[in-house]
This record gives C-alpha cells, sequence and structure tokens, in this order.
C-alpha cells in the first residue's frame, strides 16, 4: 500500500474512554471514487470512528492522513477545510427556512453587506440540477419529503467540503423508491470521484452501493475487504463473528388443525385511514404485515390498538363483541403495542430502564395498586435478563441505551403484562444486527408459546422467516392474504406491485 | 440505607436554605432567636414558614403541573377568588366551614377548567392557564362588588393566624398538605404515571396511562392548592384584595419548583423539594427585610441569589461538582 493510495487514512487509531476500549488500533484508508460500507454492531466503534474522522473526537493514539499527509483535526469545521463532509441520519438542517438558506448558510452570497437572495436562488438551483433535484429553492425546506432533504444536506456538504462524503445511516427513513433516488446521487458523486462513507444497518443497500466495507467489532478492525468477492453471509459472519439462526428464510409450517380463533375483524376500519379490512387471527399465529411506507400498515396497527379508533366494522375478541375505543381498551383485553418511532412514541427517555419496563403493567394495575421499587426491580430484572438487554444498570435512563436495546425493553414492557396479542411496527429497524438477532428469536419463541402477534415490517426476508401468514397493504386497503409454503419475497412484492388482487394464492 | 437517607439531606435545595439563613443570620444577628408568647412561638426563623405558607402551599400543586411539562400561571387568581368567595361568604353570615367547603369547591372547579382546556382541548398550558390569570382577577372583584370585603368571623381568622403546637397555622396546613400530597404521588402509581406524561405524553398514552384523567386532576390539585393559600392569605389580612391577594405568587410558586429541581421540561420532580424551594424565597425576602437594606433592593438582591442557586443545579457545574448532579438525580426518584 503506498502512501499516496488513499484520499483519508486512519492509522492505529486508538480511543479510550475512562476505563473502556472504544477503538483498539484500527486502521481505516479511503480511496477516491468509491464507497466503502463501515459496517459493525451498534457499540462496535462505527460512529467513534467516524468521530475522530471528521475531527469532533481527539485519537489517544495513532494518526489520521489526508492525501498521505499526516493532519490533526481539531473539529468538524476543521476537517471541511480538509475536504471532509458529513451528512448525519436525522437531517439537522433548519427545515423552517428555504433549500437555498439551508444550502448556503454561513456562506450566503452578499451584495453591499446583505445577503444577495437572487443570486442565492440562482446559484442553488444550478447546484440541484447537479442533483436532478428540480425544486424552487425559495421554498422551505420542511415541505419537502426526507429523502429531499437528505439530498440538500449531502448537497450542501459537497459543496463546503467535497472530497470525503460520510454518510452516517442516510437511509433509516427512507422508502424503497427514495433510497434508489439517494443511491443514483451517491453513483454520481462517486463517478466524480469523491470518496463515500456509507453506515448503514441494511445489508441489501451495502450489496447495491459500496465497492468495499470495513467491518468492526467491539472496537476492533475485522477486515477490510472488496466486496464483490464477499456473499452476505460473508458479511453478516464478519460482523458477528458467527452465523445467525435467521439468515436462510424458513417458512413456518401452518399447523395442521389451526389453534382457537382469538380475534376477528370484520369490516374494520377508519375513514382517511384504512378502507374496511376482515381479518381472524388465531392463538399461536403471526401475521405478518407487508407493504410499502404508506400504504397503510401503521395505521392497520393503530385501529387495532385503539390509538385511533376504527369508525366502522366489528371487532370480537375471544367470540365477544367489543369495542377497542382507547389503547386502554386493548391493553384490558392483553394488547401490547410496540410502535414504529421508538423515540416519539415508545421510550420514556428520561425515565429509567426499570420504570419503562414496568410502565404498561403499572397501568394495567391501575393507580391505587403500586408496585414497590422491589417488585420493580425484580420484573425488570426477569425480563431485563430473559431479553438480554444489555445496560449497566436497571435505574439508568433508558435513552442512554443503544437502539436495539430501547426496542427490548418495549418489547420487555408489553411481555411483562402477559399479553394475548402482540403488535410490533417495524420491531428490526434500525438496530444492530445481534439484537436484530435477538428480537427475531423472540418472535419464534412467543408464537411457540401460544401468543398471536401482527408484525409489521418491510424487511420481506424476516417477514417470510416468522410469519404464519402475511397480509399485503397497498393504498389503504389490504389487499391480498398469503398464506402456506408458497409464501417468499417474491410473491410478495408481486402484491405489492400487483393491481389485481386475485393474483396471488 | 441509613446513608442513603443521609446522602439525600445534604442536597442543593437544603444546603442553598441552610446558606441563605445563615446569611440572615450574620445581617442579623437576632435572627435565629425564637421567643415563647401567648402560648405560641415568634421569631424571624417562625416568620419565614408562616410568610412562606401560601408560596409553599401553591408550590405543591404547581410541582405536579410543571412535572407533567405544563405551568399553570391562574393559582395567583384563583387566590383572589377563592378569598373573595371565603370572605363574601361569612360577610353575609355563612358559617366559615360553610365558606371553606364553597371557597375550596371554586378552586377545584377553576382548576378543572383549566385541566379541561389543557387535557381535552390540547391547548397549551401556558395559554390555557393564561385565561383564568386575566379573568381570574375579574371574577374576584365582581365578588368583592369591585371593594376589599372585610370580616371579623374569629373562626376563619384563626386558618390565617392561629397557631397549633406553637407554630403558625398557615405553616401546619402547609405540612400537612404537603406529607399528604408526597404519600399520594408516592404511595400510589400516580408519581410515576405523572412522570411518564411529562416525559412523553405519546408514548404514556400508548403504554395504556389514562393521560387525559390524570392531567385533568393534576390541574385540579393546583386549583385546590391554590384555593387553601387564597383562604390563608384572606383570614391572615382579615378581608379580600381582589386587586392584590395572591398577586406575582404564581411566579414565585413556579421559581419555587424550579429550585426544588423539577424541570419546566417535565418528568422528574419532588414535592418537598419544591417547599424547601418557597422557604428560600421567603428566607430571602425575610432577610432582606429584616437586615435593614434598602427596600429599592430588594428585588435586585434576590434575582441575584436565585441565579447563584439556579447555577449550582446547572449540568454544567453540576458535572463539575459531580456531587450535585447525582443527588439532583435522585431527588425525584425515591
Amino acid at each position: 500500500m503506498a502512501d499516496g493510495e488513499y484520499v483519508l487514512e486512519a492509522r492505529g487509531v486508538l480511543k479510550i474512554f475512562g476505563n473502556h476500549v472504544a477503538l483498539d488500533t484500527v486502521d481505516f484508508g479511503l480511496r477516491s471514487g468509491e464507497v466503502h460500507a463501515l459496517l459493525g454492531e451498534n457499540g462496535a466503534g462505527k460512529s467513534t470512528l467516524i468521530k475522530i474522522l471528521t475531527g469532533a473526537y481527539q485519537p489517544d493514539g495513532g494518526g489520521i492522513y489526508v492525501d498521505g499527509a499526516e493532519v490533526s483535526l481539531d473539529n468538524p469545521l476543521h476537517a471541511q477545510t480538509f475536504g471532509i463532509g458529513t451528512v448525519y441520519q436525522e437531517v439537522n438542517l433548519l427545515p423552517n427556512r428555504s433549500v437555498a438558506e439551508n444550502l448556503f448558510l454561513g456562506h450566503q452570497p452578499r451584495r453591499f453587506g446583505f445577503v444577495d437572495f437572487r443570486r442565492m436562488e440562482a446559484d442553488a438551483r444550478v447546484l440541484l440540477a447537479n442533483y436532478d433535484l428540480h425544486i424552487d429553492p425559495s421554498s422551505e425546506l420542511g415541505t419537502h419529503s426526507v429523502a429531499v432533504q437528505q439530498i440538500v444536506a449531502i448537497a450542501r456538504a459537497v459543496q463546503l467540503s467535497g472530497k470525503v462524503l460520510i454518510l452516517d445511516e442516510p437511509t433509516a427513513s427512507l422508502d424503497r423508491n427514495e433510497v434508489e433516488r439517494l443511491f443514483e446521487v451517491v453513483r454520481g458523486l462517486k463517478a466524480k470521484g469523491l470518496a463515500i462513507i456509507f453506515i448503514t444497518h441494511f445489508l441489501d443497500q451495502v450489496f447495491a452501493i459500496a465497492d468495499r466495507v470495513t467491518v468492526l467489532r467491539n472496537g476492533k478492525l475485522i477486515d477490510t475487504r472488496q466486496l464483490d468477492a464477499l456473499s452476505r453471509t460473508d458479511v453478516v459472519r464478519l460482523m458477528l463473528g458467527k452465523d445467525i439462526a435467521f439468515s436462510g428464510a424458513t417458512d413456518v409450517e401452518p399447523s395442521e388443525t389451526p389453534d382457537e380463533v382469538l380475534l376477528e375483524f370484520k369490516s374494520y376500519g377508519r375513514r382517511r385511514s384504512v378502507l374496511p379490512f376482515d381479518l381472524t387471527i388465531h392463538k399461536g399465529e403471526v401475521i405478518g404485515v407487508a407493504g410499502l411506507l404508506g400504504s397503510g400498515r401503521t395505521e392497520v396497527a393503530r385501529i387495532m390498538f385503539g390509538a385511533d379508533p376504527a369508525d366502522q366494522g366489528e371487532v370480537m375478541v375471544n367470540g365477544k363483541p367489543t369495542s377497542l375505543r382507547r389503547t386502554t381498551d386493548a391493553i384490558r383485553h392483553g394488547f401490547g403495542f410496540c410502535p414504529e418511532d421508538r423515540k416519539a412514541e415508545g421510550i420514556l427517555g428520561d425515565l429509567s430502564v426499570r420504570e419503562n419496563i414496568v410502565i404498561a403493567l403499572q397501568g394495567k394495575l391501575g393507580w391505587f395498586r403500586a408496585l414497590n421499587r422491589d417488585e420493580q426491580l425484580e420484573i425488570a430484572g426477569r425480563f431485563g435478563e430473559a431479553m438480554d438487554i444489555r445496560a449497566a444498570s436497571l435505574d439508568m435512563p433508558v435513552k442512554l441505551l443503544s437502539g436495539g436495546n430501547q426496542q427490548k425493553v418495549i418489547l420487555s414492557r408489553w411481555l411483562a403484562t402477559d399479553p394475548a396479542f402482540l403488535i410490533l411496527d417495524e420491531p428490526t429497524r434500525g438496530i444492530d444486527v445481534g439484537a436484530h438477532a435477538e428480537i427475531v428469536r423472540t418472535i419464534n419463541r412467543l408464537r411457540e408459546d401460544g401468543m398471536a402477534m401482527l408484525v409489521i415490517s418491510s424487511e420481506l426476508d424476516e417477514v417470510v422467516a416468522y410469519s404464519s401468514r402475511i397480509v399485503v397493504m397497498r393504498d389503504r386497503e389490504m389487499v391480498a392474504e398469503l398464506r402456506g409454503k408458497n409464501i417468499n419475497p417474491g410473491v410478495i412484492v408481486q402484491a405489492i406491485a400487483n393491481h389485481t388482487d386475485e393474483a396471488v394464492a | 440505607m441509613k446513608r442513603f437517607q443521609l446522602e439525600r439531606l445534604a442536597n442543593p435545595q437544603l444546603l442553598a436554605l441552610v446558606a441563605v439563613l445563615l446569611i440572615n443570620w450574620l445581617l442579623f444577628p437576632n435572627f435565629f432567636r425564637i421567643t415563647w408568647q401567648d402560648g405560641r412561638l415568634f421569631g424571624s426563623v417562625i416568620d419565614v414558614l408562616n410568610r412562606g405558607a401560601p408560596v409553599a402551599i401553591l408550590a405543591i400543586g404547581m410541582t405536579a403541573v410543571i412535572a407533567t411539562k405544563g405551568v399553570d400561571l391562574s393559582v395567583g387568581a384563583i387566590m383572589a377568588v377563592c378569598g373573595a368567595v371565603a370572605a363574601t361568604m361569612v360577610v353575609a353570615g355563612y358559617p366559615t366551614p360553610v365558606a371553606v367547603i364553597a371557597a375550596l369547591s371554586v378552586g377545584l372547579v377553576c382548576g378543572l377548567w383549566n385541566g379541561f382546556l389543557v387535557a381535552v382541548l390540547d391547548i397549551q398550558p401556558i395559554v390555557a392557564t393564561l385565561v383564568l390569570m386575566v379573568a381570574g382577577r375579574g371574577i374576584a372583584q365582581l365578588i368583592t362588588e369591585g371593594s376589599i370585603v372585610t370580616f371579623n368571623e374569629p373562626s376563619l381568622i384563626f386558618i390565617g393566624t392561629g397557631s397549633f403546637l406553637g407554630f403558625p397555622m398557615a405553616a401546619v396546613i402547609a405540612l400537612v398538605l404537603m406529607i399528604a400530597v408526597t404519600l399520594l404521588v408516592r404511595r400510589t402509581a400516580i408519581g410515576l404515571f405523572i412522570q411518564a406524561i411529562g416525559v412523553n405524553r405519546a408514548a404514556a398514552s400508548l403504554a395504556g396511562i389514562h393521560s387525559r384523567m390524570l392531567l385533568v386532576l393534576v390541574y385540579a390539585l393546583s386549583g385546590f392548592c391554590a384555593a387553601i393559600a387564597g383562604i390563608i392569605v384572606a383570614a391572615d389580612i382579615r378581608g379580600a384584595d381582589a386587586n392584590n391577594s395572591g398577586l406575582w405568587l404564581e411566579l414565585d410558586a413556579i421559581l419555587a419548583v424550579v429550585i426544588g429541581g423539577t424541570s419546566l421540561l417535565g418528568g422528574k420532580f419532588s414535592i418537598p423539594l419544591a417547599v424547601v424551594g418557597a422557604l428560600i424565597i421567603q428566607a430571602m425576602n425575610t432577610g432582606i427585610l429584616v437586615s435593614g437594606f434598602r427596600p429599592e433592593f430588594n428585588l435586585i438582591v434576590k434575582a441575584g441569589m436565585i441565579i447563584l442557586i439556579l447555577m449550582l443545579q446547572s449540568p454544567l457545574i453540576g458535572n463539575a461538582l459531580g456531587f450535585f448532579k447525582r443527588d439532583t438525580r435522585q431527588a425525584g426518584s425515591k
């Protein structure tokens, strides 16, 4: 390896927090004109490495080299002057300002000391045209989709730095088409010779776009490899150091004698939300819900849970007609719901892991049958262990846990109520591979224990692996129900895309 | 467990209270002198307890409201309304218990109204309670017909100026209320639910907490506390002054809660520490008064002290002195 080969290089980088070694003499090299995926479980050291490469952290050992020359990056702004720019998962631009202002904030073209809006918007139009983005630069950024905002963020980063672009989980909140759009932009930048670091949890996307991959595990460099020589299993094995259970999609055998019926929804729906649907759910059954973002998947979950009450149709629980007007009705019948947006609707960030786990059970017990601290610790400890929640203490605020552990906390919260029916909305989104496997294992275990579940997921392989049946949503309508051994991702994609309902068995 | 209790006593609020009292003592050597006279205690410290009681009582309800990420600006006005109700009723010849129960009910209704606006109509708390903050004084003036209603009913006056075991009645009421409400929220799950709503109302509702009902009750509690404070103040001056009773006390109550370590962003809270906050404020007021500063300096000195206390609680300084941080974290969680 010649010195000049890399635009950006880390050699033997060491970072220690307290007595925890976050990065243990890691080497990393980035060539111009490549998309380099950085992979690892949460806590593997990806973000620490990125923060060192962008100057947010200072390394405790080793060095950073730009074009072969050692540099010391004081802060992200300083890193920008070396051509290194970053786009984070949550777009950190100003949604209430115009697109043009966001592109040029801090570098606005001036005239007589005032911002020259006309020139700024003209420049913005030219700049965005490079990204095939034809939007009005004077429009508010917040009115555009997240994908467009991401592209604006990328345009800003490239404009300001222009040599190295770091994309930190840019696709986490995008749907399939938007991801493709973003990838076109990335490919265009790559063709222009930019060096791009791409961080994601989605292996599909790594294979779709990356040239090389670097895998970190527990702060150590595992390997850097050319991607075309690797299979998915190879990559997962590098990340985990072992094979994971669900990598091969195995159909769940439909039991010969279906268990007793738990729930029956008849023409159940809500105006302007979901068209009426019929669905019968048996005990010990996992219903997978597939469909594109915005197809009404989450809306179905919220109606079933009473978070948005239905305004038509009827529902029977254990054969008895009932109504689910609010979440407490559903919970009384033994329902549980893990929402899609963990941060906004799931966790109680400032409260402890213990309180987060017992809250639903306590809600069920009511105001005056309070669990005391010892009971809370016992329950939280039991589920924490069963779900393998990695928290330094059950009394630490839940917001300090990683995404995967937070998801396990919310799952534990409902398992503590001993539910009969669990609704999981994207339970594995944005969490690391280890937690992912743990949650899939839990779903399988609960099904075997006879719990009924409704699981919404964008990961088709995963839905196929654990579902007894799959319903497909399209345009706020339940358009197909797939069952039996012929469930596979191909058929689901067909059902999502198809406009005739009979096409699938 | 014993050690833990001792550590909890060494929190910044109690240290600040001790510091303020010590400064008062340095400026006014007789500050700690307590005498026994006519079957009751007299002295500057007793005066702090007595004068601090109304704000302490407001702070009890305000803590719960702020813990839900709300605020109740109307408590000062509710004090005026309830004082007016109690005064006009005894003047009209009703017995004291009836007048007091009527005043408490009016406070409760005012609180329910705030709760309705916040929880059911989803109006931002600061705006919702602003309505009654402004309208309340008008209502109080309508009740008193624009004059200061004075009365001489001894049993009502006793609530404001009487004594129990030598301690001023107002302070005793505040203490009993503090213990009762603290036990209510800590021995039941209500405290946990209040925190959950304050931290993330959407998540709390999805977890099966009746957030709407709880919010209404929290504002009702605040209105009820304001009614008690209003009756005490009216009884103390033997009259209901619609314009000045409880004026600006909502701000003192909010300050007491904040000094008590409860964040305006909701979540963890401590009612006893809010009461300590109220005592800190009153100790400063009394100290400035007895030490003979020119009154023009009062507000400035008070502001300076408050800045100091809040600085001690800021995360930045808390990190530097790890000690404080740990304590504020534990303060609310029991």
